[in-house]
Formats: structure tokens, C-alpha cells, sequence
């Protein structure tokens, strides 16, 4: 046997001790419940939630189960990240690139742009969206039409809604472009290799992204129409936009306040990505005659985005956690319906707690993993 | 003079191109000036639109004309090189330059020129502007919460009086720098938990203060008259016995009124609130995090593959859930697991909280760091017999921390703006008192000036905290 006794003995101390902790932990929950009368379970998933929810993706009221109330909490909080994910990087990225101009002005404005938002907490953003900046919007009757289609009210953002016809016909056109896409590229790629030829892959993904729908527009039958929001009146005073799609102000200010928080540290990244490749990579791929935009699309991205991902990845984790604070507004994400609204009604601590935390256990580990596997991919193979 | 070419601004024609492109430019200038400062539109004759932007098109053309490379004026040359280096970059400083120039009397109107700062009630508060008057009326409450008026200076002593013994590291001498780290790891938090336990929340005093000084003064005239060799052993024992007779066996209580400390009211902890409130929290969340995670740190790397489980488990599992779920956890959950009749303080739970996943955070910054050094400084330190514990805390350690100061200030920022996130367990910090006051009916209205002021504190704390990291970070930088 190869075990030494110094090797075993602090290993096992450790476990016992954690082990202890969580017996502990266990056997006073079971006495506590048992004196008030809590049974364990997660039985009541199914019992019917008798509470509604302000703002659902998917049909919802009082009469479904917990269950589908945990659902709707879900899905609010992967819109809520969503959104907040993708408009985070797109501005995180041009602040970025914008702090590494040559332009003084730029480069300070991007600056005092980061520095502004990222010292104040984000509870204290949301806060000062939601309950001071659009409280002072209009009231829906006075509202102005912004390009005659939306109405941005007190009571939230009126867009069109868009109706389709035959929607699957568009639907499998847009997949038959993105697959023909991806089938040119490998080719485009092929082609340079064995033969050295260029081929405007960018040009023609972009006529067949625009095309291919279209013809369905033309053949398919395929018809997209608008409803635009229109003003309704309730009572005297009471006005209310009907028709389109209403996105309550619970949400612009958390998805404003999670992306224009999370774009200082993206764009942190994107600058530290940027500057963390060699003066000399730029200096050598202009010497063998490459343009500009070759030279920041061949050498320096793929540089930069090794990089660039994993503390972006990173952010993107805290974005979706940070979405959990939209119980303080009170915008019906996971924590406040669940842990919120169905603990206050259920009483069942334990149980709710756990799910939630374990929810966003399982969130953050699945995109950790997909970015891992991505920064995998694209990491430098040392030969 | 050569043939002028509006197209192509030359050299040749310097001073036609420079008159021009800055007259025009500061038409441009003066526009959008005399617009957003005196509104006056001095283009009002035009059509909306194009008066809108013609301010954007004169100062286009204008750096157009002044972009004029190896112009020899060292002025020119610097402001095209800074804001004028091409067609594009010329328009994104115009709109730069005209956006601030734009948003500058609104704030400042709303900020000075029309706020009102006087008087003590809602009325005087009738301009377009902040109503500052608000936050001193309410100046209190955001920095104590709802502890009573008359026990705040028992805050401002603890707060000022552990200023003054923080800063006691940059006073010390040579001689007495080698006990700094024991002071700020072991003593200074043992002092500041002290002052909070019994000036702040006015807990119960078993020490009698009375009879300590005299026992103090006692033993250390007697002190003298003690040989050298036994001196640490007497005063590690007389002092304290001295005290035990003083107090239960010599009854002079009616004598002694000295120092008698018994008239601070309990005030408890969920009175607490404010700006100290924040920064009670965050100071003994900072303290307990850095431990806790340094534990872990050297865990997630040990040899030992069960404490590296545990370790990775935990890291990972704190990181995973958001701040809110453990507050939710501590709040409702918590007290589930613990026997019965046993009650924790919500303030105490909520800093165990924060401060357990704060330690994940900066456990996996410290691993950066150890995993940062190159594998000689371990190898180094074996060869010269050293053992895992002397290793790490002679060798590992002190360049690692050094490594990681700017992700640990990192952490610790994210620390002091994860504060306001205790409402969830109902303690009101500086956040929580302005959502309070922002419904007071006599108040109504007034959110913006309170998130405004709490922004402002905020990024002020915020922004020295990065500068002073940035700075510990040049002063402990090392070649390697």
C-alpha cells in the first residue's frame, strides 16, 4: 500500500467535519419541521398556484400549477439575460474598441463611460431607472409616437406586433439560408486552401440571408402584416395603447441597467483582449501586404477573442445572476415568483430555495461549459 | 499663392485653409453654444431639420479644411493627430463636442442653478431643479438609518476612533513594522468588533471598566519592582487576578463612579441602517472573505484529491447562485437548520452570507495567482526543506497576493456595491433608507435627488477604492 497515514489523516478530518456540519444541519431541520408541522416534498409543484403574474411568455394564471409559475419565472429571467447579453456586448464592444482610438475625445468619453457606470451598484441603477429616470415619462395619452409605431409611456414600451401568415414557410427559409451559408463557408475555406482563391463569402451570405426570405415573401405566400399599438380609453383619465406588443417598464429598466452595467466590464475585456496582442503580430501581418481590415479579421481577432472569452464568459454568468435582482422592482423573474410569491404562499423553504438555487446552478455551469468548449476550440493548438 | 482646391486642403494655401476651416467651425461652435446656453437659435430662419444640423456639416467642413498634415503649426498638428485624424473620426468628435456642450446647462440647472438648498420642509421646493433639501432633511436617516438621534454619536466615536487606529500602519516606525500584519489580520478586527458589539449596539459589558484601570495602573506600578525575567509572566497573570479581587472580593463599588460604563441604551441591529450600515457590512465582510477564500484557495490546489472536492464544490457552488438566493437562504432557510431556541442576529447572518460568497470569489482569484507562479518558486522553497505550511506563507503566498491585488480589489469592490442587496433579509442600508423615504407621503416625488446622492457616495467610495489598488499595485510591483 502506497497510503500514508499523513496523507489519510487530514482528508479525513475534513470530511468528517463537513460531514458533521451537514448532519447537523439536516437532523435540526428534521426536528424543526416536524415541530411545525412541515412535511418534505416537492409535491406541491403540481398543486395549483392560485396567484397571477404580471407578465408571462407563455400562458399563465392562477388556476395552472407551481410548476408552470416556475416556468414563467424562468423564462422571464432567460429573456431578461438574453436581452441584457446581447445588447452588453454590443455596446461593451464599442465602448471597447472606442477607449483604444486615437481620438482623445472618444477615448475619454468611453472612459469616463466605464468608469461612471461601473462604481455605482447595479441595485442603485436599476433603482434610479425604474423609480426616478421612467417615472417621468409621459402618461400613455400624451405620449408622441416615436416613427409613428411606438409609444414609450409610464406604463412601458408599445411596439408593433408583427402577424404572420404561413410563418413556418419563412421560418424554413431562414434556416435553408443559414444552412447554405455555412455549407459555402466550408467550401470558401476549401477552396483557399487547396487553390488560394478568394471567394466574397461575406457578400453572399448576406444576398442569401436577404434573398431567401424574400422569396418566400414572393412565392411561399408568406404575409407579414403590423399592428400598431393604438390608444384606447378606459376611463376619463384611464388610457390605456391596445393591440402590439406592451413591454413593461419593470423590463427596459432591468434589461437598461444589466447591459449598460455589464458593457463597462465587456468592455474592459474587449480593451485588455485588444492590447494583449503583440504590437509586432499587427506590424508583420501589414508587411506581408494584408489590408487593414485582413489584418484585424486574420491576425488580431482571433488573437484578441482567446483572450477575450473567458472573463467575457465570465460576465455573461454574472449578467444572468444579476438578473435576479429584478425582485426588487418587482419584475416576476425566477426569484420573485418562486422564491418570492410561491415561498410566502407554500411555507415550503427548503424545497423552494433549493430548486432556485440549483436553477441557477444549472444556468451559469451550462453556458460555463459552452463557452469552455468554445474557448477550447478556438485556443492555440500547441504542437 | 498657388491654386486653391476646396477638395484637397494643401500646405500651399495654409492660411486660406486654416481662416476658413476655423471660422467655420466656430460658427458651428457658436451655434450649438448660444442654442443650448442663451436658446437662441441663430439658424431658426431654416428649416427645422436643417438647422438642426447644420451646426454638424459647417464644423465638418470646417475640420475638413483644417486637416492638414506637417502643417508646422504645432498646434494644428496635435489637434488632428488627437480628434482629427480622418472624415470619420472628425464627426464622432463633433458630436462628442456638441452632446457636451448640449447637456451642460440642463444638469447644471438641475444640479445649482435652480435646485433649492434652503429650508427644512417640502415647500421651498418649487423650481424645475434638484431639491436638495430633501437629503438634508433626510441626512440623518441615510447615514444611520433608524438609529435614535441622540445615541449617533456613539457611531461617529466608534467610525472616527477606528479610522484613527487603521491608520495607525502608516505611523509606525521601522522597529514596529514587522507587527503591522498581526495587528490589521488579528487585533484591529478584534478591536473594531469590540466597538461595535458594545458602543454601537450597547451589548452587555462584562468587563468593568472601572476596576480595570485601577487594576492596570496597580500592576504596573508594582511592575517596576519587578526583575525582567518575570515580567512577561507577570503581566500575563497579575493583572487579571488583580482585577478578579478588585471586583468580587473588595466591594468598593460605592466609591469608584470612574469610567463606569453602563448608560448606553441596546439598540438593535435592525434599527441599524445607512451609509455606517454599509460600511459595518462591508468591513467585516472584507475581513472574513479573504481568510476563508485564502483556505479555499490552497484547498482547490492541494495534493489531497477529497479536500480538493470539497474545495472545488464549494467555489463552484457559490459562484453559481446569485447574491439574492443566499440572502434568501440565510433569511428563510437558515434558521431551518439551526436547533431550536438557537437565534442568530439577521445582521450576523447576512455578513456570514456575503462574506461565504464573497470568499468563493476571492478564492478563485487567489488560485490565478498561485497558479501564476512558475513552478521553480515551489521547487525552490522544498529544496531548502521548507514544509507546506512554511512554504505557502514565507514563499507562496506573498508573491501570489502581490500578483492578484488588482483582482482582489475587484472582488472587494463587487463587495461594497453587493451591500444594498440586504434588504432581501430587511436591513436598510444608504439604498434601502432612500426607497423608505422616497414613500414617506410628505415626501413623494423626490426619488431622483435620493438615487442621485447615493450614486454619487457610492462612486466616490468606489472610485478611491480602484485608484488606491491601482496604486498598491504599482508600489508592490516587482520584475520578474
Amino acid at each position: 500500500m502506497n497510503l500514508k497515514l499523513k496523507d489519510i489523516v487530514p482528508q479525513l478530518i475534513t470530511v468528517i467535519a463537513v460531514v458533521l456540519i451537514f448532519g447537523f444541519f439536516t437532523y435540526n431541520a428534521q426536528i424543526n419541521m416536524e415541530n411545525r408541522g412541515i412535511d418534505f416534498g416537492y409535491g406541491f409543484l403540481s398543486q395549483e398556484s392560485s396567484f397571477d403574474v404580471q407578465f408571462s411568455l407563455i400562458e399563465y394564471d392562477g388556476s395552472h400549477s407551481y410548476f408552470r409559475a416556475y416556468l414563467v419565472g424562468l423564462l422571464n429571467t432567460i429573456l431578461v439575460s438574453v436581452i441584457g447579453i446581447i445588447i452588453a456586448t454590443i455596446l461593451g464592444v464599442i465602448v471597447g474598441v472606442a477607449r483604444l482610438s486615437p481620438n482623445y475625445l472618444i477615448n475619454k468619453f468611453a472612459a469616463f463611460y466605464v468608469e461612471f457606470f461601473r462604481n455605482i451598484p447595479l441595485l442603485l441603477q436599476i433603482f434610479f431607472w425604474y423609480f426616478a429616470a421612467l417615472r417621468a415619462l409621459p402618461l400613455p395619452q400624451d405620449a408622441e409616437a416615436i416613427f409613428g409605431v411606438f409609444f414609450l409611456t409610464i406604463k412601458g414600451l408599445y411596439v408593433p406586433a408583427f402577424i404572420w401568415q404561413n410563418f413556418s414557410i419563412f421560418f424554413y427559409s431562414l434556416i435553408a439560408a443559414i444552412i447554405a451559408i455555412i455549407v459555402i463557408r466550408i467550401h470558401a475555406k476549401k477552396v483557399q486552401e487547396n487553390q488560394g482563391k478568394q471567394i466574397p463569402v461575406f457578400f453572399i451570405s448576406l444576398g442569401l440571408i436577404f434573398i431567401l426570405p424574400l422569396l418566400s415573401f414572393l412565392i411561399g405566400g408568406v404575409k407579414l402584416s403590423f399592428e400598431i399599438p393604438v390608444l384606447k380609453q378606459l376611463a376619463t383619465t384611464s388610457f390605456i395603447y391596445e393591440g402590439g406588443v406592451s413591454l413593461p417598464p419593470e423590463l427596459i429598466a432591468l434589461t437598461l441597467s444589466l447591459s449598460l452595467y455589464t458593457a463597462t466590464f465587456i468592455a474592459e475585456c474587449v480593451r485588455a483582449g485588444i492590447q494583449g496582442v503583440g504590437k509586432g503580430q499587427k506590424e508583420a501581418a501589414a508587411s506581408i501586404g494584408l489590408t487593414p481590415n485582413q489584418v484585424l479579421k486574420l491576425v488580431i481577432m482571433p488573437q484578441a477573442l482567446r483572450i477575450i472569452i473567458p472573463p467575457t464568459t465570465n460576465q455573461y454568468l454574472n449578467l444572468t445572476k444579476n438578473s435576479s435582482l429584478a425582485a426588487a422592482i418587482a419584475y416576476p423573474d425566477l426569484v420573485l415568483v418562486f422564491a418570492g410569491t410561491a415561498l410566502m404562499q407554500t411555507g415550503k423553504a427548503i424545497e423552494i430555495v433549493s430548486i432556485t438555487m440549483f436553477t441557477y446552478l444549472t444556468l451559469s455551469i451550462s453556458i460555463s461549459i459552452l463557452m469552455n468548449w468554445y474557448n477550447k476550440r478556438i485556443a492555440i493548438q500547441e504542437k | 499663392m498657388s491654386k486653391i482646391n476646396f477638395l484637397k486642403p494643401d500646405r500651399a494655401n495654409l492660411n486660406t485653409f486654416l481662416y476658413l476651416g476655423s471660422f467655420l467651425f466656430l460658427i458651428s461652435f457658436l451655434d450649438v453654444f448660444f442654442n443650448s446656453f442663451f436658446n437662441l437659435n441663430l439658424t431658426g430662419f431654416l428649416p427645422n431639420f436643417l438647422s438642426f444640423v447644420l451646426p454638424l456639416i459647417l464644423g465638418f467642413i470646417g475640420l475638413y479644411f483644417i486637416r492638414i498634415e506637417y502643417s508646422g503649426i504645432k498646434r494644428l498638428d496635435l489637434l488632428n493627430k488627437h480628434i482629427n485624424t480622418n472624415n470619420f473620426n472628425a464627426l464622432l468628435s463633433l458630436l462628442i463636442i456638441f452632446v457636451i456642450i448640449k447637456s451642460i446647462p440642463p444638469i447644471l440647472s438641475w444640479f445649482v442653478v435652480d435646485a433649492s438648498f434652503a429650508g427644512d420642509s417640502k415647500d421651498v421646493c418649487t423650481g424645475t431643479g434638484a431639491c436638495w433639501t430633501y437629503i438634508k432633511v433626510w441626512m440623518r436617516r441615510f447615514m444611520y438609518g433608524m438609529y435614535p438621534n441622540a445615541e449617533q454619536w456613539r457611531i461617529n466615536l466608534s467610525f472616527i476612533s477606528l479610522v484613527l487606529l487603521g491608520s495607525v500602519g502608516y505611523f509606525a516606525t521601522d522597529k514596529l513594522k514587522k507587527y503591522l500584519t498581526l495587528y490589521y489580520v488579528v487585533i484591529y478586527p478584534l478591536i473594531a468588533f469590540l466597538f461595535i458589539f458594545f458602543f454601537i449596539s450597547g451589548g452587555p459589558v462584562f468587563f468593568d471598566f472601572s476596576y480595570g484601570i485601577i487594576a492596570a495602573i496597580l500592576s504596573i506600578i508594582i511592575g517596576f519592582f519587578i526583575p525582567g525575567r518575570f515580567k512577561f509572566y507577570y503581566f500575563l497573570i497579575v493583572p487579571l487576578a488583580l482585577y478578579i479581587i478588585l471586583k468580587y472580593f473588595l466591594f468598593f463599588e460605592e466609591y469608584i463612579e470612574l469610567g463606569k460604563l453602563d448608560g448606553l441604551n441596546w439598540v438593535e441591529t435592525g434599527a441599524w441602517g445607512g451609509l455606517s450600515l454599509t460600511f459595518i457590512i462591508s468591513f467585516f465582510c472584507l475581513i472574513f472573505c479573504f481568510p476563508i477564500g485564502m483556505a479555499f484557495a490552497l484547498g482547490r490546489r492541494s495534493g489531497f484529491p477529497l479536500i480538493r472536492y470539497i474545495s472545488v464544490g464549494f467555489i463552484e457552488f457559490w459562484r453559481g447562485v446569485p447574491l439574492i438566493t443566499v440572502l434568501f437562504m440565510s433569511a428563510v432557510m437558515f434558521p431551518m437548520f439551526l436547533p431550536e431556541d438557537f437565534f442568530i442576529d439577521k445582521l450576523v447572518r447576512a455578513i456570514i452570507a456575503i462574506s461565504l460568497f464573497e470568499a468563493a470569489y476571492v478564492a478563485e482569484v487567489i488560485r490565478g495567482g498561485l497558479q501564476a507562479l512558475p513552478r521553480g518558486q515551489y521547487e525552490a522553497a522544498k529544496s531548502l526543506g521548507m514544509g507546506y505550511w512554511k512554504m505557502h506563507i514565507f514563499v507562496i503566498l506573498p508573491q501570489a497576493l502581490k500578483l492578484v491585488i488588482p483582482g482582489i480589489a475587484n472582488t472587494f469592490l463587487a463587495l461594497v456595491k453587493d451591500t444594498p442587496l440586504i434588504f432581501v433579509v430587511g436591513l436598510l442600508e444608504i439604498v434601502g433608507m432612500l426607497n423608505l423615504a422616497k414613500t414617506n407621503p410628505e415626501w413623494l416625488g423626490f426619488a431622483m435627488e435620493g438615487y442621485v446622492f447615493a450614486a454619487i457616495i457610492f462612486w466616490i467610495i468606489c472610485y478611491a477604492m480602484s485608484k488606491y489598488s491601482y496604486n498598491l499595485e504599482q508600489k508592490y510591483k516587482t520584475d520578474r
